[in-house]
């Protein structure tokens, strides 16, 4: 069978800038940093990049951002959805622009100031989720106004069923402490996490939800560039491929406040997700070297390995408890420190943790070589070497 | 207007109104212009029994400010058949039990008519 068109696309470039909780400079200065950064990574100019795509929750206007990066022409732009959970979707807008020809070289950025600026975790953060408390809604005015409580709520069910107590999610954030403890570019770098820490920190959310178990609010850009196979072996990193990108929105899904559906409707839209991954990449998500998963808040990582299989229903705390995720084990998992331990950049530093690792450049590489890793959360990718 | 709107018309007079399709009968929550069954812009409004379960959970308390009045906040399935999120009133998270049965009313909290519920007196059926 002949490949997919969009699965003759790269990664060739990435950039960032520093993380921090005060950036002191502008959110489109951020983004014009970190995407120029990511151009040079690919070894190309701003003259070589003719699209965009960012999130919609993104504040930089693309012709702003063209305009100080000097690009002489956009022919393509589009944004994503969906916050967080759209992330691994700009690589997927992107391969389809440059495979269907409407592009050849394009730019994915996110930049902002959520923790000088607009707290991005906070309910009057007016973060996209909409007017928070102004008016009449069905989650707001009912005092169900963060992420992290979309999060606890979907999350509580789930942990009566399988016994999965506070201790249990600490211990993944000690796995994921400690991979950031040995990344320089990590907000927790040198800093690892004992689970007596965790256990003593406050809570967000009541029952499920402690201090530790909430990512990060950074001050930063993260930026990618994608343009075809053929053109990126000859540019300046070595080739990391796009093997798949799909999004799965299964009927009744909402973003954040996913409270009217039935499990049923949620694991057909875990198995969809999984089946195009493969139907693609002609892999399964559990066949890579390892993954890069969506990590908001603690509860996010257990639903995603066990949405992509990488461990069956119910058993994400044992094999956490078995060390499957953490440095040396077999399943590693956020190898960055992710959103908890490097930074949040709405998941796109995530799957430039993914594109080091292909490479040999991570701060944190796995010996022996990694030639496929999984990106997943709300979108999925699975990238890897040619 | 806004789909919505005949909600919190039906909240403010204290009656939990859910859209139901006037073709084929499905019922629909959040309120929407279609159905996702039929296709049909048809509609009826149907005053719900207010008899729910708990499904899931979570204590809306403030981790640094003061808060005065944390609430329960609860995903419920109404005996009709679709989901709400609404406010429990009266229970402490040591005594929150999956599909505990509850019934539906409507308070005033900070100026809006929000559904609010209680332990049901007596078990639905």
């Amino acid at each position: 069978m002949s490949p997919l068109p969009l699965t003759l696309t790269a990664i060739a470039g990435v950039g960032e800038t520093d993380y921090s909780a005060n950036s002191g400079r502008s959110e489109l200065r951020l983004a014009a940093e970190a995407s120029l950064a990511a151009i040079r990574d690919a070894g190309l100019t701003p003259a070589d990049i003719d699209g965009m795509v960012t999130f919609t929750m993104d504040f930089n206007d693309e012709l702003d951002l063209q305009r100080s990066l000097g690009i002489p022409g956009l022919n393509w732009t589009s944004r994503t959805p969906f916050g967080g959970n759209g992330a691994n979707a700009t690589i997927q807008l992107a391969a389809a622009a440059v495979s269907s020809g409407a592009a050849q070289a394009v730019l994915i950025y996110r930049a902002f100031n959520e923790r000088s600026g607009r707290r991005f975790g906070a309910p009057e953060s007016h973060a996209g989720f909409g007017m928070a408390g102004k008016k009449v809604d069905f989650h707001y005015t009912l005092a169900f106004d963060t992420a992290a409580k979309s999060y606890a709520m979907e999350f509580q069910a789930y942990a009566r069923r399988y016994g999965v107590t506070s201790e249990d999610l600490g211990r993944y954030v000690v796995s994921a402490r400690d991979w950031a403890s040995t990344n320089p570019r990590a907000a927790y770098f040198e800093k690892p996490l004992t689970l007596e820490e965790h256990q003593a920190s406050r809570w967000i959310v009541e029952p499920i939800i402690r201090r530790w178990d909430c990512c990060l609010e950074t001050d930063g850009g993260a930026a990618i560039v994608v343009t075809s196979l053929d053109r990126a072996r000859d540019l300046k990193q070595p080739v990391v491929r796009i093997h798949a990108a799909t999004q799965r929105h299964g009927i009744n899904s909402r973003i954040i406040y996913d409270a009217y559906r039935t499990e049923e409707e949620k694991a057909a839209e875990a198995r969809v997700m999984n089946e195009e991954l493969l139907r693609q990449s002609g892999i399964r998500p559990h066949e890579v070297d390892m993954a890069m998963i969506y990590d908001a808040f603690t509860p996010s990582v257990y639903l995603g390995l066990e949405d992509r299989g990488l461990c069956g229903r119910g058993e994400a705390k044992a094999f956490i408890a078995e060390g499957h995720t953490g440095r040396g084990g077999s399943m590693p998992v956020n190898t960055n420190g992710g959103l908890m331990g490097e930074a949040y950049i709405h998941g796109i530093n995530n799957i430039i943790e993914g594109v080091r690792q292909i490479r040999g450049q991570s701060a944190n590489q796995l010996t022996g070589g990694v030639e496929r890793v999984l990106v997943s959360g709300g979108s999925a990718l699975i990238l890897g070497t040619p | 207007m806004r789909d919505e709107d005949v909600f919190w018309e039906g909240a403010a007079q204290g009656r939990l109104l859910v859209q139901k399709c006037a073709d084929c009968g499905l019922f629909r929550h959040p309120p929407a212009p279609m159905c996702s069954r039929c296709q049909s812009v048809n509609v009826e409004v149907v005053e719900c029994s207010g008899k729910a379960k708990v499904l899931s959970w979570l204590l809306s308390k403030h981790p640094t400010r003061p808060d005065d009045s944390p609430r329960m906040v609860v995903r419920l399935q109404l005996a009709e058949g679709t989901y709400l999120v609404a406010n429990l009133q009266g229970v402490g998270l040591e005594d929150m039990e999956v599909g505990m049965p509850v019934e539906i009313f409507f308070e005033e909290i900070n100026g809006f008519p929000l559904p609010q519920c209680r332990l049901a007196r007596e078990v639905a059926a």
